[in-house]
């Protein structure tokens, strides 16, 4: 597929142009692990180069290494013909290449002005801030931006739209050469992305480089000139986007991953387990209905932001609903809180294991067992040997690799982390399994086993919701999926018959215009 | 923590220390008629101005997300040698005190800086050990000052207003003034506020962290100093618990305890309301136990209101 | 992020292994330091290892060791407690004074409760108002100092008849030659680390120290647990006062100023993270008996009795150094 892409690439329309930025033959290594592998890359002077890549694929990572936060072991990169290589993010900055980042890295309890300028306040002797200076340099480049808010509004109070203005705007201190967006849109409404398309073509017509990192394809084809997609940290091919489709780049993407296992699937369903009446959150989500069977799997599909992980701690007792109302086996329930919602046979797999899934300070038994401290006690008191018994069992039922029960989990691989989170909730004997981003940041073969796994469960009774952004899984392991839009159910499908066209326009608010603002209309 | 802006939002923009402020204010002078006098009011300006001193220094470092419990043996090293080397020449005594408040200070906030430690436990350790060092210093005894100039300075006045209290002020608008205009100062909050944000954008966190130290040292020791001028003597356990009440100071006066948030203004408020507190209790002939009771109070009270004008409903996963 | 995960989990187990030694040091690094000042002041003073001096050295600490327990239940669950100090004052004060009032079962008894009642306003305010655990506890130290000084009236209270109080057991008495005080150290000591090591409650503590939103995800109460720490806080506190009044069978209405920060430092020489989820009573215990040795050792060798303050601090450097790199991970998985 590599030659065919370059190909393109040749006959793209500015291919003379010399590209302001070279990654050359970049190695990433992590102890044990090719990160990147000879991944060679290049930003041209006025262009959006989108890249793309699965989750894990190394996206980030080059990033990084471009800006300064890792150091790759081989490689080069190449800024305006000259070598270069940066210890920190601050030399990279001082060369003029900016990373706006997924997470927000901005002072709340600052102005505008004093974030925009952090670390480079304009200072007057003796150590005096030029407030003169800060202000009029900070209007000009929020005017720039067509921001809205002033510069000495604090950065607290602003949403989260405009503080992302303000990451953008802390880039455009520096004169940028390269600026790399990592998923700017996530957190964006869709009246705050027409604003932001705009800085990018304001940026791009003045000669800067764009990296546009970002999963919607809509975006990428409204913005980029070329794709770069890489896939499982090596380099998949370079397309002009004038010349591909979603299609296209969907499988240099993906590839192998799109033949999916629908056979192994649960096909009995029983009665109700879960069902959801226009349940909502204010300002979260609303009118939300749907239900679940025993032995089947419901898939809940959205990009990130959509508010399925809300529906779920809802569901789990972490969130009061403003309206609607919860039916467990049939019976309407008030689940006070999570400690409720274990007795009355729920399970959520959090979206974060490290944060809210695991006790990384805590060995392997221990954090199985969390859940089902009563049953492996007796008036309070421990029992070792139940409690062994039950880890030994969902080792081997889970195949955990682990060196032993004493490990703590923080120095597990990813996929063996989960599998402990599942194992600590299949021990409560729940009747309904959410499983909130089973997979995220897990290598594949435990993505498989753990796919595997949540098919097996369901066959053997259990109702259970699987909650994912990533298509393939959603697909592969679901009977049903459920599709979300900023907050709001937009349609179910069945799993084995609904086409990804379907699933991409249900997911980004495309079959209901009325709703958003389409990205052309915005000038893009 | 306390997060007084959204409280002050709705009192237009007054911090609500100052509104307490002005309530206790009103409320003790219908109770005591000698309570609104200028004479007064100098006394509470003095009484304050020691812990108020050590305050100024503890929002420094409390904004910048760390805390300083060894400033009351510090000012007990300070004063004792303020007073105990007054027989080399005041100039000697008063340049040994304040060295050896910053050069402590600066102990302080090296370790912190290069082990990455908690400052709660770094300087819990250097309160036990000052406190230490005061003792073997002066093998528990209390020094009398021999040069008399140093006590006249401690009743003396400029323009009828206490020296003290002048002194308290000034370094009140130097310290706002350094906190709200300087590089430094607005440092202070970015690292208090984002360390990682802070350090990403080359600000040195280090650095400004051994600065905040070393400057809260400083004013514990001239703190220290001035305190050994009312007394005309230093005494071994002098400044105990001090550091309790200048961080009640602080916190009351709306620094946040995690770092990021707080301003001057906040805190003078804080040690006005503490020293308003005892001085009209006692006018009442109120024991000065109560204060202590009030002072838990409202501090509870502090931390009930903020979290609940913070809370957002519905909107916050409930853990 | 498959690659990125398997290198980190890869990267530190390869770390767990290169530094088991500085590992073991870190973790019994406290207890080599024990055992060196134990053998540098033997030779130093003959006294110093005789069964008489030490039974003087362990009785001496188990008064701090007493509230350093109950205090390291809450560290382990995540939180602090300052009060300790000033409920003590509160709670010997009261003791005392009731003593010839009400009779010294009823004192006990009226004593237990009021210190369970601070406890529990502690409790309430930090497990199930989720109010800051180091504030909170900041303002009870003022307010209960304040209430044992309005109690008093700024007296000193005392028993009378001191001879003839069956009180006088739980501060001077002896069972089949220990002393009672190190009895009541060693059973507290004995019953919160079976508590916290080998129960079901011990093990939801260490999980609410150690990733609070974790346990609430696993279905922990949280904040009726940590409503129980500041309980057993407070009873180790009463138990402390016991100790006390009966001692002195009189009391100082600020008895107990400062001790707060003397059980913190026993807390923390043992090696147990303020930052919670990890520790032990029996880091504690050493800890606190390090405390005393350093104080015995020093005065024998004829230092006045200041100058282990400064040795605490030393220790306590040395002690933060060694454990340097732990601390720093934890500061940065903790505020990421």
């Amino acid at each position: 597929m590599t030659a065919p892409a370059t190909n393109n690439n040749q006959r793209s329309v500015d291919a003379s142009i010399k590209p302001v930025l070279r990654l050359e033959g970049i190695t990433k290594r992590f102890p044990g692990v090719v990160a990147l592998n000879n991944v060679s890359f290049d930003v041209r002077a006025g262009e959006v180069h989108a890249l793309l890549g699965e989750n894990g694929a190394g996206k980030s990572t080059l990033m990084k290494c471009l800006a300064g936060k890792h150091q790759a072991e081989e490689g080069s990169i190449v800024l305006e013909g000259q070598k270069v290589s940066f210890s920190d993010p601050m030399e990279a900055k001082q060369h003029g290449i900016v990373l706006i980042h997924q997470e927000l890295s901005l002072v709340s309890d600052l102005t505008v002005a004093e974030n925009i300028f952090l670390g480079s306040l304009p200072l007057k002797w003796p150590n005096r801030v030029d407030w003169k200076k800060l202000r009029s340099d900070t209007d000009k480049i929020l005017s720039r931006l067509q921001c809205t808010f002033r510069a000495d509004d604090l950065v607290g109070d602003l949403s989260i739209a405009k503080k992302q203005m303000v990451e953008i705007a802390r880039a455009l201190v520096f004169t940028p050469k390269i600026v790399v967006f990592d998923e700017p849109t996530a957190s964006l409404t869709d009246h705050e992305k027409p604003v932001l398309f705009n800085v990018i073509n304001s940026l791009r017509e003045h000669g800067v480089g764009i990296v546009y990192i970002s999963h919607r394809m809509d975006e990428i084809f409204a913005l980029s000139q070329r794709i770069t997609v890489l896939r499982d940290g090596e380099y998949n091919g370079t397309v002009d986007t004038a010349q591909t489709n979603e299609d296209e780049v969907t499988k240099l993407m993906i590839g192998r991953s799109l033949e999916l296992d629908h056979s192994s699937k649960p096909t009995e369903f029983k009665e109700n387990v879960l069902e959801v009446r226009n349940l909502s959150v204010e300002g979260v989500f609303k009118d939300i209905s749907f239900n679940v069977r025993n032995g089947e799997i419901v898939g809940m599909y959205g990009l990130v932001g959509a508010g399925r992980s809300e529906i779920a701690e809802t569901i789990f007792g972490l969130r009061r609903p403003s309206a609607g109302e919860i039916l467990l086996e049939g019976e309407s329930v008030t689940v006070k809180s999570p400690h409720d919602a274990v007795a009355r046979g729920i399970a959520l797999v959090p979206e974060s294991r490290k944060e809210q899934g695991l006790v990384l300070g805590l060995n392997c038994r221990d954090n199985i067992t969390l859940s089902t401290l009563g049953s492996v006690s007796s008036l309070g008191v421990m029992s070792p040997k139940k409690e062994l018994e039950i880890y030994e069992k969902y080792q081997r039922e889970l195949k955990i690799k682990t060196p032993g029960w004493a490990q703590k989990v923080g120095n597990l691989s990813g996929g063996n982390q989960q599998k402990i989170v599942i194992g600590k909730w299949l021990t409560t004997h729940p009747k309904l399994l959410i499983l909130d981003e089973p997979t995220r940041g897990i290598d594949v073969g435990s993505k498989a086993e753990i796919h595997a796994l949540i098919k097996d469960l369901a066959k053997s009774g259990y109702a259970v919701l699987v909650i994912s952004s990533e298509m393939p899984e959603v697909l592969g392991v679901s009977n049903r999926v459920i599709a979300m839009y900023s907050g709001q159910i937009t349609a179910e499908f069945n799993a084995d018959t609904v086409t990804e066209d379907e699933l991409v326009q249900a997911i980004t608010g495309q079959h209901k215009p009325a709703s958003g603002t389409p990205l052309h209309a915005a000038g893009v | 923590m306390v997060n007084v802006k959204n409280i002050s939002k709705v009192f237009g923009g007054i911090q609500p220390i100052w509104l307490f402020v002005i309530a206790i204010t009103v409320f003790f002078s219908f109770m005591s008629e000698y309570f609104l006098t200028t004479g007064n009011f100098m006394n509470i300006l003095v009484q304050t101005s020691t812990i108020g001193l050590i305050a100024l220094g503890m929002t420094y470092v409390m904004i910048n997300g760390n805390i300083d419990l060894s400033v009351g043996a510090i000012l007990a090293l300070s004063a004792a040698l303020a007073v105990d080397l007054q027989s080399y020449g005041l100039p000697v005594a008063l340049f040994a005190a304040i060295s050896a408040g910053i050069l402590l200070g600066a102990l302080n906030g090296l370790i912190v800086w290069k082990t990455g430690v908690n400052s709660f436990i770094v300087t819990l350790g250097a309160m036990i050990g000052i406190r230490g060092l005061v003792f073997i210093y002066t093998k528990e005894q209390s020094f009398y000052a021999s040069d008399f100039a140093f006590s006249d300075f401690g009743i003396s006045t400029i323009a009828s207003i206490p020296t003290l209290g002048v002194i308290f002020l000034v370094c009140c608008l130097i310290m706002h003034l350094v906190l709200t205009k300087t590089g430094h100062g607005r440092n202070t909050f970015a690292v208090g506020g984002n360390r990682e944000a802070a350090a990403d954008a080359g600000i040195r966190v280090g650095r400004h962290m051994l600065i905040n130290f070393m400057i809260v040292g400083f004013f514990a020791a001239l703190a220290g100093i001035t305190l050994a001028t009312q007394m005309g003597a230093a005494t071994p356990n002098l400044g105990r618990d001090y550091e309790l009440w200048t961080i009640t100071a602080v916190v009351l006066g709306g620094t946040k305890l995690a770092g990021g948030f707080g301003s001057i203004t906040g805190t003078l408020g804080g040690v006005l309301a503490i020293g308003i507190l005892r001085n009209g209790m006692n006018l009442m002939q109120v024991p000065a136990f109560y204060v202590l009771v009030i002072l838990g109070a409202i501090l509870i009270a502090v931390l009930i209101i903020d979290q609940k004008v913070n809370r957002k409903s519905g909107q916050e996963v409930n853990v | 992020m498959t690659p990125i995960e398997q290198a980190e989990s890869i990267s530190s187990k390869l770390k767990l292994n290169r530094v088991s030694l500085k590992n073991f040091l870190t973790t019994q690094g406290i207890l080599i330091v024990f055992i060196i000042c134990l053998a540098g002041f033997s030779m130093f003073s003959d006294r110093f290892l005789s069964e008489e001096n030490i039974m003087t050295v362990i009785r001496q600490a188990s008064m701090i060791g007493i509230i350093a327990i109950g205090v390291t239940v809450v560290i382990i669950g995540g939180n602090l407690d300052l009060s300790v100090g000033s409920m003590l004052s509160f709670a010997t004060v009261l003791v005392v004074d009731l003593h010839d009032k009400i009779g010294p079962t009823n004192a006990i008894i009226v004593m237990f409760a009021m210190t369970l009642l601070i406890g529990a306003i502690n409790g309430l305010l930090i497990g199930y108002m989720k109010l800051n655990s180091l504030i909170v506890t900041l303002a009870m130290l003022s307010a209960i100092q304040g209430i044992t000084l309005i109690y008093t009236g700024g007296q000193n209270v005392d028993i009378a008849n001191q001879d003839a109080t069956w009180f006088a057991v739980f501060g001077r008495g002896f069972v089949g030659g220990i002393a009672v005080p190190i009895l009541m150290f060693a059973v507290l000591a004995l019953c919160v680390h079976f508590v916290m090591r080998y129960t079901s409650y011990g093990r939801r503590i260490f999980a609410i120290g150690g990733n609070p939103t974790a346990a609430v995800y696993s279905g922990i109460r949280k904040s009726r647990c940590v409503f129980t720490t500041y309980m057993i806080s407070a009873f180790s506190v009463g138990c402390a006062a016991l100790v006390l009044g009966s001692r002195v069978m009189g009391s100082q209405n600020n008895v107990g100023q400062g001790y707060e920060l003397l059980v913190l430092a026993g807390i923390i020489l043992g090696g147990t993270s303020l930052m919670g989820g990890a520790g032990s009573v029996w880091k504690t215990v050493i800890g606190v008996l390090i405390l005393g040795f350093i104080q015995n050792g020093l005065l024998l060798l004829g230092y006045p009795y200041y100058t282990q303050w400064l040795v605490t601090w030393v220790i306590i450097i040395v002690a933060v150094w060694l454990d340097l790199a732990n601390q720093r991970k934890r500061l940065f998985t903790s505020h990421s």
